[in-house]
């Protein structure tokens, strides 16, 4: 059980930075980026609870992200549904779609998991690239303005709110849910599969259970995406775009929900503080997802839980 | 209480269990020894669903429960424990005993994410719960430290009071004092003794002859598959056929 105290305060605390943000932005290519940021951090938020909870790799939700956005972009532009609308058919059908996947592929497990979520991207994607008549194929396609009841989104800072809202309240649901028997149950199926069956949990049934919320989550984030940006390719729904999310998810912390938002974050912002290197980038951003990853192979949260011990051990320094 | 009739099981050519009938009383501590190999662990592997039997049934209370799946006989009220250990090394030893009243608890998805009362409720009366469990055992300092962290010998007692946690009517231990010192196998073998007074029928699968011979009200001894002896711990420690299939044919005389 998670301190309450604790959590209340990283919420609250989080809110504020979320608050006081826009008044730094001078131009709307800050805010592009902070939105980028915070949908890919409600992406990874999901993928967390599918890896680092339940402890099942998925290197396909990129494609799941991207092709979740493509039916609600198709369903607003071909079939005039509202964006609200479009975007809840699409995350019914990418749930069932989900579903059916997972009974199949959740028997996997380790390596063999991960190739087969990685062949249904591949497939996701190249069934997009070559589906030009609905999809509009590498080229791509516009995306409808997005209203919500006949409310217009079409400045920056109206996106940045709905988001950061979105965000605040995604992560406050989740640690409610891994504060709770689900999240322990998550867990008991990370560590022993065996064990958590023997106390009448039905594992399969929470593995595609917990799949399906991942990739209805992926599908939302990945649709608001679409409508912020007005276009959306083919690139959405690429294998280096899962990747990304899987990094994501280990740099900031495996199983940790704290862990995705940073990892997600630091990730997004990172590429664009370092292209004053410009050709010595890409070297430089590997190598300090490297670093990272050899000091800290929790994450980046584990500086979190380092300042935390060393004040529960001065205290105890204190007491004793 | 649990019958099993004429059960078989055959991995490909090998028969591991073979035509064995076994009736297990309500309240008693029933304990199935045998040499390595002799298809103890398959027999419990039946019983639990994990394998499908090849022949025969499997009946609890009247009810078959022949092939039914692990999780769904906890509904039922039968539990396991395993040979090698299966705790959850990042949950607390007071997580891995909640997760034993998990059949209990209200796992509804959108009920959690909005912290409903009822949940929060139920999390607090199954974390009391398991600390009485712990203090049962005498581990309620070890409480908050992750599994991972915890020695052999309380993972052991925890996977135990885990699974009396799930309040069953028939527990099978498979192996619960293997690898432990023999003040570890005394605690347990206490342990046992008092869930088996407190009414839960014990289906006991062990190697350490000393242990069985003091908990058991009965003791079945299998060889190759098959049903080699049954009686009171006496019975068994005198019976010729269980010496020979434990020492060998003339191992006292040596060779």
């Amino acid at each position: 059980m998670l301190k309450r105290y604790n959590i209340n305060f990283q919420i609250i605390l989080l809110t504020l930075i979320l608050v006081c943000l826009p008044f730094f932005f001078q131009n709307d290519f800050y805010f592009e980026i902070a939105i980028l940021a915070i949908l890919n951090a409600i992406i990874c938020i999901g993928l967390n609870l599918l890896m680092g909870y339940a402890g099942q790799v998925s290197l396909g939700h990129g494609a799941f992200a991207g092709l979740g956005a493509y039916i609600s972009v198709i369903l607003v532009s071909n079939y005039e549904m509202t964006p609200l609308l479009s975007i809840f058919v699409s995350l019914i059908f990418m749930a069932i779609f989900a579903f059916f996947i997972s009974k199949p592929i959740l028997k996997l497990k380790g390596h063999y998991l991960a190739m087969a979520t990685l062949g249904i991207g591949i497939i996701i994607n190249i069934v997009l690239n070559s589906e030009d008549e609905i999809t509009g194929g590498a080229d791509g396609m516009s995306v409808p303005e997005f209203t919500l009841f006949g409310y217009l989104f079409e400045d920056s800072l109206q996106w940045y709110i709905l988001c950061a809202t979105m965000l605040v309240l995604v992560i406050w649901a989740f640690t409610n849910l891994i504060d709770s028997p689900f999240g322990r149950l998550l867990r008991s199926i990370h560590d022993s599969e065996k064990a958590a069956g023997s106390v009448g949990i039905n594992v399969s049934h929470y593995k595609s259970y917990v799949f399906v919320i991942s990739v209805v989550i992926a599908t939302i984030a990945g649709s608001f995406y679409a409508f912020f940006s007005g276009y959306i390719s083919p690139e959405e729904a690429s294998f280096g775009h899962s990747i990304e999310l899987v990094v994501m998810v280990v740099f900031g912390g495996l199983g940790r929900v704290y862990g995705a938002v940073f990892g997600a974050i630091i990730l997004t912002v990172l590429p664009q503080l370092l292209t004053a290197l410009e050709e010595y980038e890409t070297l430089v951003f590997g190598g300090i997802i490297i670093f990272v990853m050899i000091f800290m192979p929790k994450g980046i949260v584990s500086i979190w839980d380092y300042f935390v011990e060393k004040k529960d051990k001065e205290k105890n320094l204190v007491k004793n | 209480m649990l019958r099993i009739n004429n059960v078989t099981k055959k991995f490909g050519g090998l028969t591991a269990v073979d035509d064995l009938s076994i009736k297990i009383k309500r309240g008693t501590i029933h304990s199935i020894i045998g040499p390595n190999g002799a298809g103890k662990t398959t027999l419990v592997n039946m019983i639990t669903g994990v394998y499908n039997v090849t022949g025969g049934t499997i009946h609890l209370d009247g009810k078959d429960i022949t092939n039914v799946p692990t999780n769904k006989l906890v509904y039922k009220g039968v539990c396991r424990t395993f040979q090698h250990l299966e705790v959850c090394s990042n949950l607390t030893a007071v997580e891995n005993v909640m997760l034993g009243f998990d059949k209990y608890m209200d796992k509804s998805f959108i009920k959690s994410c909005l912290r409903f009362k009822s949940i929060v409720d139920d999390e607090k009366k199954y974390f009391d719960k398991s600390i009485e469990l712990l203090d049962m055992v005498g581990l309620k300092d070890y409480a908050n430290i992750e599994a991972q962290n915890l020695s052999y010998g309380i993972l052991k007692k925890i996977e135990i009071i885990r699974a009396l946690a799930t309040s069953p009517d028939i527990i099978l231990l498979d192996e619960p004092v293997a690898g432990l010192n023999p003040n570890e196998t005394a605690e347990i073998s206490k342990i046992i003794k008092d869930v088996a007074h407190s009414g839960v029928t014990i289906v006991l699968i062990e190697h350490d002859m000393k242990m069985v011979m003091k908990v058991s009200d009965k003791i079945t001894v299998m060889n190759f598959g098959k049903k080699l002896a049954q009686g009171t711990p006496e019975e068994i420690a005198n019976n010729e056929e269980v010496i020979t299939a434990y020492l060998g044919n003339g191992a006292f005389h040596g060779h």
